[in-house]
């Protein structure tokens, strides 16, 4: 697999969120914004966040590593993609 | 096992299958995690812990009859607290926990309300959240590890108290997202005759295993995938929803693993299963051992029960396995059940007629139609009819509230005597629907209520919220359900009344509507509309129409 450019996958999982997830994608989401515990989306759009990272950019989440803890932020998904 | 015919046999919850002598390796739960390794509960070591906690509980002043409030995560020691607290003769209530998304200080409010007008005797919560509701409860709180020392401890302090069948057993909160909940009664009689009803409408047998993710706060997980279970001697196998929600393929993992053949399910979850597995997740597993999913607690859509099937088909899923139970909590669970073995009937009906005319009639020609999902006849001891908005008794086929009479009824609602459930000895569900050939379809609310992912939500709770959000004009905000396909549920949708035009303050306010939302009630908002002065539909009394605004809305989204 190629390399994955960091600014590309923090601007398709910010539109993945803004259109998929919150439905508005005029949301100015920021980088550090608590997605889930800001009221944006509920726990079920992690179960969604796997499925459309496995899809766009052929990465396979874990499990355990689909918590709120751990997922969320742009930052952490980004990150978490960027890993691999 | 409980039958209608073993009836006679079982006198309260005490006599559950769990806490009887025999078959002492028998397990009782498997508890299942993605973190974690299974927990395997056996009857010995249910009696031994339930009877433990119960000293515990003992120890720190409980006693018969005495309200005890469990808001805790769905875990092992919820369930022996919840058991220790009904062998010596308390009343137990499952209760959503506070979480890291909700506001302590709101959450608090609500649960001191419930405490002065139930007089709940203690909460046992999580060892995280216990000193700050503590701050502030007006009863004592107690911790998980106080509790589980004081349970280890051992001694006699344990006094088991037989309850008379006709005493309530314990307590279901109806999901609203208000301290104004009303508590549901169940006696021990009414829990029984439920049980031995319903295990002849599903045709349950000691070949069954029961796998379930439901919240035990909710009459459907409570009763159908914890109380049923543990009474009938069949196996548990449970894992919690924040789990499950997060990781679905948790639940399919547990009934190849185990064999599973009953689960009960909210409509949003066939999608959520559907749509947001991963392949991989899926390699290897089998659906074939299942008997039935039963699809309760939320308007059940053909799309969702078509969509399963054709993700889940090659894994063994069939359609004669998709099953559908209308239930609440006032009647202990089921209302009625679709008979197992077969796919539930499809009403293909007239959508004008039934707006208009409020009839449902089957369509013909090239009339708009509408596909509705049969909930199935009554269940063995419970009858339902159809009123008109006179009360009087309605044919089959058209639409007017379903009325509700059995022997599993709630006593009342706990310490609210100004609530008087029944009419004539029937309880008035709110729900609109209609009887054909002998089985009930379910249309829609007579009031606004929201069904959101199977939690009951009242528009004017969130409206409340809504209007409180700086920049908010007061009582110019609506709260509405919209549809959504994708997802099988009610999404939700505010509309707000601002002053200013700036778009940078619109969005700082639609922002801050979302994030207040979530923070005192738990719900996450789908769509945030902030509009200018008057744009709101109102009555000619000066309410806020819901329906107009939400057609209103709709069409804007489609120009």
């Amino acid at each position: 697999m190629t390399q994955l450019d960091e600014k590309v996958v923090r601007e398709k999982i910010r539109t993945y969120i803004t259109h998929e997830l919150i439905r508005d994608p005029d949301y100015p989401l920021e980088d550090d914004e608590g997605v889930i515990t800001g009221g944006l989306m509920d726990s079920f759009a992690l179960a969604d966040f796997a499925v459309f990272v496995e899809q766009e950019f052929g990465v396979y989440i874990p499990d355990p590593d689909l918590t709120v803890d751990k997922m969320d932020t742009l930052n952490q998904m980004t990150a978490r993609v960027l890993r691999g | 096992m409980l039958t209608l015919e073993t009836r006679a046999n079982y006198a309260t919850l005490l006599d559950a299958a769990a806490l009887r002598p025999d078959d002492r390796d028998e397990p009782v739960i498997i508890f299942v995690a993605t973190d974690a390794a299974p927990i395997t509960v056996t009857r010995a070591d249910f009696q031994a812990r339930t009877r433990a906690y119960a000293a515990g509980l003992a120890r720190l002043g409980v006693g018969p009859r005495d309200l005890a409030l469990i808001a805790h995560t769905q875990n092992l020691e919820s369930i022996y607290a919840f058991w220790g607290a009904l062998r010596m003769g308390a009343i137990p209530a499952m209760f959503p926990t506070l979480t890291e998304k909700l506001a302590p200080d709101v959450y608090m409010r609500n649960m001191n309300e419930l405490i002065a007008r139930s007089g709940v005797r203690l909460i046992f919560t999580s060892d995280e959240f216990a000193p700050v509701m503590a701050r502030t409860a007006t009863c004592p709180v107690v911790g998980s590890s106080q509790l589980a020392g004081l349970a280890a401890a051992g001694g006699d302090d344990f006094h088991p108290h037989q309850p008379q069948a006709e005493e309530v057993a314990f307590l279901q909160h109806s999901s609203g997202t208000t301290g104004l909940q009303k508590g549901v009664a169940l006696s021990h009689r009414a829990v029984l005759n439920q049980l031995a009803s319903y295990s002849r409408a599903i045709e349950l047998s000691d070949d069954d295993v029961i796998v379930s993710w439901l919240p035990l706060y909710h009459d459907m997980g409570l009763i159908a995938g914890f109380i049923q279970p543990l009474v009938q001697g069949v196996p548990l196998i449970l894992m919690s929803p924040f789990d499950w929600v997060k990781h679905p393929a948790l639940l399919f993992r547990a009934i190849h693993e185990y064999r599973g053949t009953l689960t009960w399910l909210p409509n949003f979850a066939y999608n959520h299963l559907a749509r947001r597995i991963r392949g991989r997740d899926l390699a290897g597993l089998r659906l074939d051992s299942m008997r039935m999913f039963i699809n309760c607690s939320e308007p059940v859509r053909h799309d969702s029960h078509q969509l399963f099937l054709q993700r889940f088909g090659a894994m063994g899923a069939r359609a004669e396995m998709l099953a559908v139970s209308y239930a609440m909590a006032e009647n202990t669970f089921a209302v009625t059940q679709t008979p197992p073995g077969r796919p539930p009937r499809l009403d293909v009906i007239d959508r004008r007629k039934l707006e208009e005319e409020r009839r449902a009639l089957p369509a013909q020609g090239d009339a708009a139609t509408i596909t509705l999902v049969s909930c199935g006849p009554a269940i063995p001891n419970t009858q339902t009819q159809v009123l008109d908005d006179q009360g009087r008794p309605l044919p089959e086929r058209r639409v007017g509230e379903i009325a509700v009479r059995s022997d599993c009824m709630l006593t009342g609602y706990y310490k609210r005597p100004d609530l008087q459930p029944f009419v004539d000895g029937w309880y008035l569900t709110g729900d609109m629907g209609y009887m054909a050939d002998g089985e009930v379809y379910i249309v829609g609310r007579k009031k606004d209520l929201i069904i959101n992912a199977g939690k009951n939500i009242y528009p004017q709770d969130i409206e409340a919220i809504v209007n409180q959000v700086p920049g908010v004009h007061p009582g110019r905000a609506v709260v509405f359900g919209v549809p959504d396909e994708r997802e099988g549920t009610e999404l939700i949708a505010v509309v707000a009344e601002a002053d200013t035009e700036a778009e940078d303050e619109r969005r700082r306010i639609a922002r801050a509507i979302r994030q207040a939302v979530v923070r005192e009630s738990a719900v996450t908002v789908s769509y945030v509309k902030i509009v200018g002065p008057k744009w709101l539909i109102k009555t000619s009394s000066g309410k806020i129409a819901r329906a107009a605004n939400r057609d209103k809305w709709l069409t804007e989204r489609r120009t």
